[in-house]
């Protein structure tokens, strides 16, 4: 892990600073959005995108995934693409409220 | 037998990652059993989001949540806390990884009060949001028309979260002790460090999903 060893030394705290920094940056314009009063299907959409930017820079930097190996990568980040079903299975029986609402 | 054969003959070479090498993943058993756990986890966390997301669909009208919680001057500083909290976790673990014990240590006691802050602030909210009539089966009181499964899906989920602190606080401890010492491995450090990461970043979800949309 040629990487790693070069971040070694000093250059963790940098990599750490920076993705604090970024996450409260992050942070900081999710509640910004809110406040600002986006229109809503803008807000939901725009702090979703928000809300995975911040766990992928947790996952790749905080809990180091960006520097393992790729099979692990897939092995943890794979299966997660298996709540989208999980979403989809269950918000259309949600949605079918609103077609059985007067 | 002569599949089984070229099988164990693959995996004696451990040429490739794919091939069933001795180590695919190049990490120990330990790192690789909290990847699988945190995974496991991501999905319980992701079926309770799921059936919020659900039961909010079907309840039609939903309070708003400003009405009830201070985004501001509660919610954003629990996740500032945490935020800041998963990045002296990650200062530990570097630490940990060059043998300077004492900043491990010290660094492991900044997480914990971290931890400890946003639990505080937690069972503020929660005051506060029992004080207005809420209860895990609906709401008491003057706001007993308000839909049930708002402060149902809220205390399940902060609660099951929060749950999560309070072990990463008390793993944190052992680990801080055992650094203190000198008797912790830099790795267990890190393994620690993945599962208060993988806290903070449910969180993420819970903030954005339970209070900010």
């Amino acid at each position: 892990m040629a990487e790693e060893e070069r971040a070694e030394g000093g250059a963790w705290y940098r990599v750490y600073l920076l993705t604090w920094f970024w996450l409260l940056v992050v942070t900081a314009l999710e509640i910004g959005v809110v406040l600002a009063g986006v229109p809503r299907g803008w807000l939901v959409t725009l702090l979703v995108v928000l809300a995975l930017l911040k766990a992928s820079l947790i996952a790749a930097y905080f809990m180091h995934l960006r520097y393992e190996r790729l099979n692990l990568v897939f092995v943890v980040a794979v299966p997660l693409v298996l709540v989208v079903l999980l979403f989809a299975g269950v918000a259309r029986d949600a949605l079918n409220v609103f077609l059985l609402r007067p | 037998m002569s599949e089984m054969m070229r099988v164990s003959g693959r995996q004696g070479s451990a040429a490739s990652a794919w091939g069933g090498g001795e180590s695919p993943f190049a990490v120990s058993w330990a790192k690789l059993m909290m990847w699988l756990f945190l995974l496991s986890d991501a999905f319980t966390f992701a079926a309770l989001l799921t059936g919020y997301g659900a039961v909010r669909l079907v309840a039609g009208t939903w309070p708003r949540q400003a009405d009830f919680f201070n985004i501001t001057a509660v919610v954003g500083p629990m996740t500032f806390i945490l935020i800041c909290s998963s990045a002296t976790m990650a200062v530990a673990v570097a630490a940990a990884r060059r043998g300077a014990w004492r900043t491990t240590a010290r660094f492991l006691w900044l997480t914990i009060l971290g931890g400890l802050l946003f639990l505080g602030m937690q069972a503020f909210e929660w005051t506060g949001f029992i004080g207005e009539g809420a209860r895990l089966t609906g709401f008491v009181g003057h706001q007993a028309d308000l839909p049930a499964m708002f402060s149902a899906t809220f205390f399940v989920i902060t609660g099951f979260h929060g749950g999560h602190v309070s072990s990463g606080v008390v793993y944190l401890l052992v680990k801080a002790v055992q650094a203190r010492r000198g008797r912790a491995s830099a790795e267990s450090i890190e393994i620690a460090g993945l599962y208060w990461h993988f806290v903070d970043l449910v969180w993420v979800f819970i903030f954005t999903l339970l209070y900010l949309v």
